[in-house]
């Protein structure tokens, strides 16, 4: 029977929650990296069995975990063979560094701050991992201040696709209440040379037509935060998802506002409809349904938790603007928690399973398309991301 | 023998438990315990000082013979007593935070 494997960063560590293929009975294994902060953890589509995992910490800095047997054991790449006499150690899978090139990082010195002035950029962390459809040792990073790394030795070392800051917005980006990050990376399933990224709070880009160097995509969009409301950067997008099957459509949960694309971020609408609020983080397609999505309402920028204490997802099942709240198996009452950009996912059974994490440390899961939830588990460190694999 | 006291998650990503002991040669400076302790475990590297500039992460201290050493020059010879052994090069992360 086929299995189902839940893949879950914390604030103080990671778990893999596994289950049979009716996602009933499930077995918690971790902590994984006990105490440090794990921002995303993910598997390979093209080995299931590869994982890798940013690990990160205000003390220690950035830390890359990959695992070869679906998250048994652990190993830093490059970090873990010792060096020949005379040999430099390796130990470069968590050197992040921005390029510098007079062809390409000269002009990318510095963004916007919070006090308007610019800042230079300084690496962080990374925020998301999103490993290649087709090759298990390529895989990029989304990471804060932003930028989009990659490696295509299974994260033994990073290369920084200075294109993207490169194109020459980059002065105007800005980082966003939690810092700015690189959170978003949809890789086109039909088109191997297009990709979509988004940044908080830059808003979301893709590489232009025909190689040339990456171009803003957020024509529509409206941020009553910027003193030019439909600038063409600026903007504090959240999340973005599509799928597979149609990647020209995007879904757009942004600061405010849920939004929709139908040619490849060329053009946005709002599709927020008559959701209770249209402030959130979390936006996902169901695995069969491309017009289905999903979106966890919170309620506002400055009250990071669900409106009147009711923990709902909303499902949209006509691509926006018009939402069904699910509520059977959540709590409606006195729930407080948010749910971050990166803790709601999919599975792909013939019955599409919805998942997504708090930061009271719940999992839920829904067999059922979001019909009915239960949760995985209650009691986790806050929860930073989730993703789910389905296995044969 | 250069004996290295590492913060409880620097042993577990290395893999060591207790503390660390470090063939460094002379002469024994900050500089050069960081270079041997890296090149012993390499996913070290990073978590200490900066991949690049090699500047001390702003919130780790190095102690040693009750001294706090952490703003001073990192080519400056440690104390006898940490290049004979006798006491530990301490690596301590900030209280701060949590």
């Amino acid at each position: 029977m086929s299995k189902v494997r839940v893949l879950v960063g914390t604030k103080k560590g990671a778990f893999i929650l596994t289950a049979d293929g009716k996602r009933q009975n499930w077995e918690v294994s971790g902590p994984f990296f006990a105490g440090w902060e794990i921002y995303h953890v993910i598997g390979s589509p093209a080995d299931p069995n590869r994982l890798y995992a940013s690990q990160t910490s205000g003390w220690f800095g950035q830390i890359i975990q990959r695992s070869d047997d679906g998250g048994k054991t652990w190993e830093t790449p490059g970090g873990e063979k010792l060096p020949k006499p005379g040999e430099f150690p390796a130990g470069a899978s968590n050197k992040f560094v921005y390029d510098t090139s007079p062809e390409t990082g000269k002009p990318l010195t510095t963004h916007q701050w919070y006090d308007d002035t610019q800042h230079p950029w300084e690496f962080k962390r990374v925020w998301h991992l999103e490993p290649s459809l087709t090759d298990p040792d390529t895989v990029y990073a989304g990471v804060e201040d932003a930028a989009i790394f990659r490696s295509t030795d299974g994260a033994s070392s990073w290369h920084e696709l200075a294109g993207l800051r490169g194109h020459g917005t980059g002065p105007q980006w800005q980082p966003g209440a939690g810092g700015m990050g690189l959170h978003t990376i949809l890789l086109d399933a039909k088109n191997p040379n297009r990709m979509y990224i988004a940044i908080s709070a830059a808003g979301a880009f893709r590489p232009a037509d025909g190689g040339k160097p990456w171009k803003p995509i957020n024509k529509g969009l409206r941020s009553p935060y910027l003193p030019d409301q439909d600038a063409e950067v600026g903007h504090c997008v959240h999340r973005i998802a599509l799928h597979r099957s149609r990647p020209d459509v995007l879904f757009m949960q942004k600061h405010w506002d849920v939004m929709r694309s139908d040619n490849a971020g060329d053009q946005w609408r709002e599709v927020s409809g008559n959701l209770p609020t249209d402030f959130g983080f979390v936006i996902d397609v169901h695995a069969h349904d491309p017009e289905t999505i999903y979106v966890v309402p919170i309620k506002s920028d400055g009250e990071h938790y669900p409106p009147e204490g009711k923990l709902r997802v909303y499902r949209s099942r006509t691509g926006g603007n018009e939402w069904e709240p699910l509520s059977k198996g959540l709590p409606q009452q006195d729930c407080y928690v948010d749910v971050l950009r990166d803790a709601m996912c999919v599975d792909s059974f013939d019955s599409c399973g919805v998942y997504f994490g708090t930061t009271g440390g719940q999992v839920y899961a829904s067999a059922d398309g979001g019909d009915s939830w239960a949760p995985i588990v209650r009691d986790l460190p806050a929860v930073l991301s989730v993703e789910v694999q389905t296995l044969p | 023998m250069i004996l290295v006291v590492l913060p409880a998650h620097l042993r577990t990503l290395a893999r060591v438990e207790g503390d660390v002991l470090l063939e460094v040669a002379a002469p024994v400076t900050v500089r050069s315990v960081l270079d041997a302790l890296e090149a012993r475990y390499p996913m070290l590297r990073g978590t200490i000082r900066d991949h690049v500039t090699l500047e001390r992460r702003p919130f780790l201290r190095f102690f040693a013979c009750e001294q706090d050493l952490s703003l001073d020059p990192t080519d400056v010879p440690l104390p006898d007593a940490i290049a004979s052994g006798k006491e530990p090069f301490f690596i301590i992360g900030a209280i701060a935070g949590g």
